[in-house]
């Protein structure tokens, strides 16, 4: 292929192949950003019923066995499915640019990953029309799970099995590029906080998912093959499941945050006009939040009875990290302090951020607490504390990101206007909705609890609670209503929208050319655009003269092997209720992933170079950017 | 891999240079295989005289830790440059599985 391919109109269908079969990391993000806003959105709609159902005492808006479901599948589609895709979504646009890298390291892996998570999640996602979902809560502790009927406890272990694959060749994907393709001058400690971010989540990812992929297997093998590892009949034991689950389930709310803290940490300084305050004591936060994540899993497990000793060691662990947490604290707030600040929609998210993420610390420090802890377990405080750090933290983070990050991922400019009213709708509902359930915890509301009965005082709390969530869901349906409008109108903007850009990616030409680069450019230290454009510049510096560049071919092996991975899974599940079709599909399914691989593995792909006289012809269109 | 790498302007010089390392590390590399066969003797040697399982089971436990590190260091090349994110991240990993078991074998009741 060369690139006339790349410059031709396309048709439809033409797009669409282009996207089944890209191995572009700006294209992949855009996948990554469709799929899981579409879980985003679907994860909300679960919200929104167990709201509903929770609205008024005594209500029967779904049954019981239906809101276990509901409850189950919201938390594990916005913690696998929405947050965690968008945020690798985020990485994959910004991240390589950030760099001065012209793709990842390993551009088929990375398709590949976002291709298996898609299917993972369609797979999960099938239980609902599929005999029923998962119903054993997103920690499928495994006495529960173990008992669950049907094929929905199946349907998550197959599932988050297939998608944990794709998240764990993202994250080794992200490693390698950041260690390996820095463009010339860029030191560790010039990369930009989003990128170090990346980088710590990742090395998370790859320390983080085997333990869930063993627990996961564990499960299966018990559910589908009558193994014991987590049945006490059997001399197995049912806390090992918990063991595994939170030595995986720690590191991944720090998956989540830290690149969420490092989008904050783009954001604030730009619209500040400042440089990072503290920058080597962000990245060294950043680590350290990174190491200690591992070390405190069994502060989610003080009730189990692990014994005092045990306790009082996890809760001091606990409590530590809220001194990295709080240096990032400070520095973003001394980022501002004296700046020029700019009120865009990013930084209001940002603003935002910062008091909402910090009630969710303090509660979080609380619940260290082990003697206090056995109060809070289980009940509302816990539910509002989590949301706290994930929607004040994450979902923040997100919105942030997609109103920041949207002109260098699609060459236009979101509303500042409805962004400003997705904000207001979003941020009041947000506290409407959770604040309120610290006390509704306190007042003892178990949590997961299907209703509620009246003349407890619980009923004005949980009304409040669901006015809130219908306030955040119009503030998302404006969202989509300013991504709509935005993209029917398709206003261009050019280089730098934000007009105060600091890190490498701003320095690129609108929409950034499918090789990023035409010559590496030299990074002569942090927020290296900044220091070209305080210097009357309006491009980086070359660091190499033009030549050829090597690319790589788009492939649709990719779909093909997460494809039969989704077909075999659905074998696999049937074949214990002794269906005569279940073990052929499971057959087929893995031979077209194992075909597919082979095919890979025998088929020489070299690419192809994009020579340096196509790269001269259209150096009117601005030199190195 | 380091050793491949010219240093020097000059082709002499460097072919030199390269001669005399590749023929350093093929000496290590005969001195650790032999050390290694050497270690794996003593190792079945240790069971076949029957010792006590408390001797044997840390003595052939440390035989295979010092196998690893010699397969890493020689053969594998990390006692080369250029190898200090690998080591890194594997020493930050064995640090997090050494930390998760000691607190599994000392502190949780499970």
């Amino acid at each position: 292929m060369s690139t006339i391919a790349h410059t031709q109109k396309r048709g439809f269908a033409g797009t669409v192949w282009e996207y089944l079969t890209t191995v572009d990391h700006k294209k992949i993000a855009i996948l990554y950003l469709l799929a899981g806003g579409l879980f985003f959105l679907a994860g909300g709609i679960e919200a929104m019923m167990i709201r509903i159902q929770l609205a008024v005492p005594n209500n029967d808006f779904v049954s019981a066995g239906l809101f276990n479901e509901i409850i189950t599948m919201h938390g594990t589609t916005m913690i696998f499915l929405a947050a965690m895709p968008l945020l690798l979504g985020f990485m994959n646009a910004v991240m390589p640019l950030q760099i001065g890298a012209r793709d990842v390291a390993f551009p088929f892996v990375n398709a590949l990953g976002f291709w298996l998570f898609f299917f993972g999640g369609v797979f999960l996602n099938l239980s609902w029309f599929l005999g029923g979902a998962p119903d054993a809560g997103w920690t499928s502790y495994a006495s529960l799970s173990l008992a669950s009927e049907g094929h929905g406890i199946d349907f998550y272990v197959l599932g988050l099995q297939i998608s944990g694959f794709g998240t764990l060749m993202g994250g080794i994907n992200f490693l390698v590029t950041i260690i390996n393709m820095r463009a010339p001058g860029m030191t560790y400690m010039r990369m930009p906080l989003f990128t170090w971010t990346t980088f710590v989540a990742s090395a998370l990812i790859l320390f983080a998912f085997p333990p869930l992929t063993v627990g996961l297997f564990m499960m299966l093998f018990d559910r589908m093959f009558g193994a014991g590892f987590f049945d006490a009949a059997m001399g197995g034991n049912t806390v090992i499941w918990e063991h595994l689950f939170w030595i995986f389930g720690h590191p991944e709310v720090y998956i989540l945050i830290l690149p969420a803290f490092g989008i904050f940490s783009e954001v604030i300084p730009t619209f500040s006009r400042k440089r990072l305050f503290g920058y080597s004591s962000m990245v060294f936060a950043t680590v350290l939040i990174g190491f200690l994540g591992f070390m405190v899993w069994a502060h989610h497990m003080f009730t189990t009875g692990l014994g005092p000793v045990a306790n009082a060691i996890f809760a001091v662990a606990t409590m530590a990290i809220a001194v990295p947490t709080g240096i990032k604290i400070f520095n973003w707030i001394l980022t501002m302090w004296g700046g020029s600040i700019q009120f865009t929609v990013p930084m209001l998210w940002a603003i935002a951020f910062i008091p909402s993420f910090v009630m969710g610390g303090v509660t979080g420090v609380m619940q260290a607490a082990a003697p206090a802890d056995y109060q809070f377990h289980d009940s509302y405080f816990i539910v509002a504390h989590f949301h706290y750090v994930i929607v004040g933290g994450v979902v923040f983070g997100l919105l942030a990101g997609v109103h920041f990050y949207w002109p260098l991922m699609f060459g236009t400019m979101l509303s500042e206007k409805l962004g400003k009213v997705t904000f207001t709708f979003f941020l009041i509902g947000f506290h409407l909705t959770f604040f309120i359930q610290h006390f509704l915890g306190l007042m003892g509301m178990p949590r997961r609890v299907w209703t509620f009965l009246p003349g407890q005082g619980l009923e004005t709390g949980n009304l409040i609670s669901s006015i809130g969530a219908a306030f955040m869901f119009v503030g998302v349906i404006v969202l989509l209503i300013n991504v709509v409008v935005t993209q029917v109108k398709n206003v261009k903007v050019g280089i730098d929208p934000w007009k105060d850009g600091r890190t490498l990616e701003w320095a690129l030409p609108s929409p950034t050319p499918f090789y990023n680069f035409k010559q590496l450019p030299l990074v002569r230290g942090l927020d290296a655009f900044w220091i070209e454009k305080m210097e009357g510049k309006t491009e980086m510096t070359p660091a190499e003269p033009i030549g050829d560049i090597h690319m790589p071919n788009n492939s649709f092996t990719p779909f093909m092997i997460a494809l039969g991975l989704f077909i075999g899974a659905f074998g696999a599940m049937y074949h214990v209720d002794d269906k005569g079709w279940a073990l052929p599909v499971l057959i087929i399914g893995l031979a077209v992933a194992f075909a597919s691989m082979l095919y890979r593995s025998i088929k020489d792909d070299h690419g192809y170079h994009i020579h340096k006289e196509e790269l001269l012809d259209d150096a009117d269109k601005g030199g190195t950017r | 891999m380091a050793n491949l790498q010219s240093n020097s302007g000059e082709p002499k010089v460097n072919y030199e240079y390269r001669r005399k390392k590749s023929a350093e590390d093929m000496r290590m590399q005969v001195v650790t295989f032999t050390m290694m066969i050497f270690f794996t003797v003593i190792a079945f040697a240790a069971v076949g005289a029957g010792f006590s399982k408390w001797f044997i089971l840390p003595f052939v436990l440390l035989l295979a830790i010092v196998q690893v590190v010699f397969q890493l260091y020689y053969f594998m090349h990390m006692s080369h440059k250029g190898h200090a994110v690998p080591q890194f991240f594997m020493y930050s990993g064995i640090l997090i599985a050494f930390l998760t078991i000691l607190a599994f074998l000392t502190i949780i009741w499970w």
